[in-house]
Parts: structure tokens; C-alpha cells; sequence
């Protein structure tokens, strides 16, 4: 195995990347022994320090229920998680507050818009259009509901460098075309795609478009207005808030149209068992009690992200990507799985007779976190004849010492199994 | 934790080069293996001459743990009563699960006292059984797919 070549880094002019490792207690630890090397973000970021005492703060000083009681800590925490929704408006450039639905996450997000909107407006003949690099939780909730009303789902395949191209997906594009629902950024392999064309084509087929962006929101910006899609979903954990809570955004009038997702508290507005009638947006999508702490959280992580240069941020990490992708190829029986040009934050791999799960055992016996398996995206790994990979995926606070120290525990593996 | 508990020189050996790793020429017992966490996928196949296995073989891929383990399990219920092999998983399991008084058992398992070193590694559990799950599977002609979930 050969040292990765030095590549220079910018300065971090307007980022500073030991400064931001500071806000973030789980980075400051030890794990068998090795300091923590976490290489995982893709799965679940970090919290900093602001979050985690936000949270905290909700459940020491606000804690009550919201939307209901009239008592001082009710009234604070209401418009705590109402500042939240406002922030999450605010930074997906919504046009209103009420187009933004707290949710579990990312994966309820998207079935809210099979079992709402598609259950209802879809029928025999029609079709939904996915690719073939999507995560599960954007394949099965519309297998799913394409079984239910008796849809088609259709896949605009991927090229081995794990690109969906204008070419494939025109070509799976008709007149019975009724939703494109698609990663902002592959999981498994980093992959950004081309999302603004490919709204524009779908849209001239009068198809709607749900984006999923659970992994872009961290690495790329977002402005559904420019973007133009009709629903956008994210998790707050991949954005550096806490578990447990998403975003669905929709256009207003969509969700207007839209039957609810789940009956209970908080979705009504008056209820007899002769005649229900339903609270307005985004309530009438938020039954029962939702992740107050969660929602209020996810603003916090917002304001941090925020605060940052985040031109600055993303030129750090695309640096030290270009240098992991660059360190690991000089690991001699290492292949790179997803090698589409402009790709953030994640790179995939496998290596010469050793399994992932061996190599991500291995690793962590070093101190390093990385993911390894089928990252929930099997028709990915089917494409390329493999059951798995390693996958290494970066968030803002790390560094290209980080990548020497998965070099170095990637020659530990060599050296066991050589 | 000591890297070495869990890779130790017979896992490595089997992982790399697997014993029985193809189906026997003659069999009337089959069974598939899945490990839904890693997409791992094994299939056994077992010639049962009245009560006792006369051959056994796998193919499929996986880790060097559930490679190694689907090795050496064949090697150790070759020539084995269906019980004999039955009680053999029994006890392989309760040591990788680290159950108590596993220990006492270590000689009736001979080779497969390797994989003790497992237990320290609760996520390479299901790594270590997938084969036995499968072979388990095959020995109650159940048909289907074995998963360790």
C-alpha cells in the first residue's frame, strides 16, 4: 500500500474545522482504546453541543404539550416548535410555513405521500417513476401503494458510475407518468443528481416530483422554489439534529387537496361521529402528539448550520472527499463502487477478498466508524453483482486526518487477511 | 478486545479457502440462508442416509466469520446423527451468544472452539450462525429460506 498524495486544502478561510470538532462532544471520546474516528454521517450525524442542550432545555424548562393547553410552559412550548417549523420554512426557502410538516422522518415523509396523496389520486394505468440507485424507503412505500390502486412503478436504470442520465430517464417518461420520486443524493454511492432537469422534463409531462433529500440537505443547498419539486422530504438527523424527526414539504395547494394521513388529536377541527372536519395546514398532517422536543431541536441544528459559512463548509468537504477518494485508491485491491462526476460526501468500496463486514470490524477495532452492508439500497449492489460495500461518508467535522486514519486501519486489514 | 479472539488463524484459513464449499453429488435435503443485515446469501445441500448426514455442502458468499463457520460446521456434522448435529448447534450457539456455563461444553465442540471469541462481537452473532440456521433448516425439510432474523 502506497501513502495517499498530499493534496492542499484550502485554509478554511471562513471555516474553521477545529473549532467546529469542539462543538461536538461525541467526536471527543475513545472507542477500543483509539481515538474516535467517525466516519458515518451518511447513517446519522453528530449533534453539537447546541442541539443536545435545546433539547435538554425543552424537556427541563418547557415541557407540556402544544396546541392545547392554555398554561404558561404549553403556550412556550408552542411557539418554541412553531419558531422551528418557521426555521425549517426559512431554510428550504418555502414559501409558506404552512407548506412544512413535521414528521418521523424521512421515511414517513414519503409514505404520507403514497398513502395520501398517491392512494387517492392514482389509478390503473398510471405509473410512478423511480431510479435505480434509491434508498428502500424510496422504492417499497410506492410498491406498496402501486399494489393498492393498481399502478405501475417504473425505474429509470443507472450507469456504472452511478449516474441517472437526461437520456435513461426521458426514455422512461410518458403521458401515464403521474410521480418521479427521486434521490437528491444516492446513499450508497454519493451520487447528486440532476434534479432541475429532470423536474423540468417531468413537469412537461405534468408529472409531480418528491424529492428525496435526506442526503442532500447536509451537503448541497436547497431552495425548493428554484428547484421547483412539488414535495421534498429530509430527516433531522442527517442535518445534525436529533432522531426522530423529518420534514415533508409540499406545495400548498397539493396538501390542500390532500386526505389526511392519520386520524387523531390535533388534525381536527371539530368532531362528531356523524361528521369530522379537519384542522387546516400543516395540522391537519401532524395527528396526535408530535416530537416537540425533536422539532425544536431540528431549529436549533438549523441555526447552527447556519450560522456557518456553508460555501466554506462544502469546500471542505469536497476537499477532503477529493483526498479520500484519491487515498483510497492508492490501497492496492481497493475499488471504488460510484464514481459520478460532482459526488458528495460518501465513498463506497470493496476490497480484494475481504468482506465488508470483516473490514468494518476491523476498522472500528482502530477507532474508526464507518458503514458497511447493503446501506438499504439492494438494487444498487444488484447492479454491480456484489451483496455489499464499505462506505466511508463525511460530515462537516471531518478531516483529512480522518482519512489517513482509515488508510491506516484499511492496511490493518490487509494485514490480517494478506 | 482483541482482534485476534475473533480472526483467529483457522477463521482466516476456512474464510479463504472453505471446506465442502459445493453441493455433494447426491443429496435429498436442501436449505437456504439469508442474513437480511448483510444481503449474505448461502444455500445447503445434505445427503441423510436414514438418521445420519453422509455428505453436506454449501455455496454462496459471505464473510470470513460466516464463511469459516459454514466450513467448519460441515467438516463437524459429516458422518453425524441428525440429533448429534441438533445438539452440536445447540451448544455452538449458546457459546457464541456467551451463554452461562457455555464454557463447560468447549470439549464436545473441538474445532469450533474458534468462534468463542465471537461473544465479544454481538454484531457478528448472526454472522457466525447463518450456516447453522441453514443447516438446521434443511435437517426439518421446511422448504423456504432460513434468515437469522
Amino acid at each position: 500500500m502506497t501513502q495517499p498524495s498530499t493534496i492542499a486544502i484550502p485554509s478554511g478561510v471562513g471555516f474553521d474545522v477545529r473549532r467546529v470538532q469542539d462543538d461536538f462532544p461525541a467526536l471527543h471520546q475513545e472507542v477500543h482504546g483509539k481515538p474516535l474516528v467517525y466516519l458515518d454521517s451518511a447513517a446519522t450525524t453528530l449533534k453539537p453541543q447546541t442541539v443536545i442542550d435545546t433539547v435538554s432545555d425543552v424537556y427541563a424548562r418547557d415541557c407540556s404539550n402544544i396546541h392545547r393547553a392554555v398554561h404558561l410552559l404549553s403556550q412556550r412550548a408552542t411557539a418554541r416548535y412553531e419558531d422551528a417549523r418557521e426555521k425549517v420554512r426559512s431554510f428550504l426557502n418555502a414559501k409558506s410555513s404552512t407548506e412544512v410538516i413535521f414528521t418521523r422522518g424521512t421515511t414517513e415523509s414519503i409514505n404520507l405521500v403514497a398513502q395520501s396523496w398517491a392512494r387517492t389520486f392514482l389509478q390503473e394505468g398510471d405509473e410512478v417513476l423511480v431510479t435505480e440507485l434509491e434508498h428502500h424507503s424510496n422504492i417499497v412505500p410506492w410498491q406498496i401503494v402501486c399494489q393498492q390502486v393498481g399502478a405501475e412503478l417504473i425505474v429509470v436504470p443507472m450507469t456504472d458510475r452511478g449516474e441517472i442520465l437526461r437520456e435513461a430517464f426521458e426514455e422512461r417518461l410518458s403521458s401515464r407518468t403521474r410521480l418521479v420520486a427521486m434521490a437528491h443524493v444516492s446513499n450508497a454511492l454519493g451520487t447528486v443528481l440532476p434534479v432541475e432537469e429532470l423536474i423540468e422534463l417531468a413537469h412537461e409531462k405534468r408529472a409531480l416530483v418528491l424529492l428525496d433529500g435526506a442526503q442532500a440537505v447536509s451537503h448541497i443547498s436547497v431552495d425548493v422554489q428554484a428547484l421547483d419539486c412539488d414535495f421534498y422530504a429530509f430527516s433531522g438527523h442527517k442535518l445534525y439534529g436529533p432522531t426522530g424527526v423529518g420534514v415533508l414539504y409540499g406545495r400548498e395547494r397539493l396538501l390542500e387537496g390532500m386526505p389526511p394521513y392519520q386520524g387523531g388529536g390535533d388534525m381536527i377541527r371539530s368532531v362528531t361521529f356523524a361528521e369530522t372536519i379537519y384542522n387546516d395546514l400543516p395540522y391537519k398532517f401532524e395527528a396526535g402528539t408530535p416530537n416537540v422536543a425533536g422539532a425544536i431541536g431540528l431549529g436549533a441544528a438549523i441555526d447552527y448550520f447556519r450560522s456557518l459559512d456553508l460555501d466554506a463548509v462544502r469546500a471542505h468537504e469536497s476537499a477532503v472527499l477529493q483526498y479520500a477518494t484519491e487515498a483510497l485508491e492508492s490501497v492496492s485491491g481497493l475499488r471504488l463502487i460510484g464514481t459520478a462526476p460532482g459526488k458528495v460526501a460518501s465513498a463506497s468500496f470493496l476490497m480484494d477478498a475481504v468482506h465488508p463486514h470483516d473490514i468494518g470490524t476491523i476498522v472500528d477495532s482502530e477507532g474508526v466508524a464507518i458503514r458497511t452492508g447493503h446501506h438499504c439500497a439492494q438494487p444498487v449492489m444488484e447492479h454491480f453483482g456484489i451483496a455489499a460495500t464499505a462506505r466511508a461518508s463525511l460530515g462537516m467535522y471531518n478531516t483529512t486526518e480522518d482519512i489517513d486514519a482509515l488508510v491506516r486501519a484499511l492496511h490493518k486489514v490487509q494485514e490480517l487477511f494478506g | 478486545m482483541d482482534l485476534r479472539e475473533l480472526y483467529q488463524e483457522v477463521i482466516l484459513d476456512h474464510g479463504k479457502n472453505p471446506r465442502n464449499h459445493r453441493f455433494p453429488e447426491h443429496h435429498n435435503r436442501e436449505g437456504r440462508g439469508y442474513n437480511p443485515l448483510c444481503g449474505d446469501k448461502i444455500a445447503l445441500r445434505l445427503q441423510l442416509d436414514g438418521d445420519t448426514i453422509r455428505d453436506v455442502g454449501f455455496v454462496g458468499h459471505g464473510c470470513a466469520i460466516s464463511q469459516a463457520s459454514c466450513s467448519t460446521m460441515t467438516e463437524a456434522v459429516k458422518g453425524k446423527t441428525v440429533e448429534e448435529a441438533e445438539a452440536l448447534f445447540s451448544k455452538f450457539h449458546a457459546m457464541v451468544m456467551g451463554e452461562d456455563g457455555a464454557d463447560d461444553d468447549s470439549d464436545s465442540l473441538g474445532k469450533l472452539v474458534v468462534f468463542a471469541g465471537v461473544r465479544e462481537f454481538p454484531m457478528r452473532v448472526k454472522c457466525a450462525t447463518l450456516g447453522w440456521h441453514t443447516l438446521n433448516h434443511a435437517l426439518r425439510d421446511e422448504g423456504g429460506e432460513a434468515t437469522t432474523e
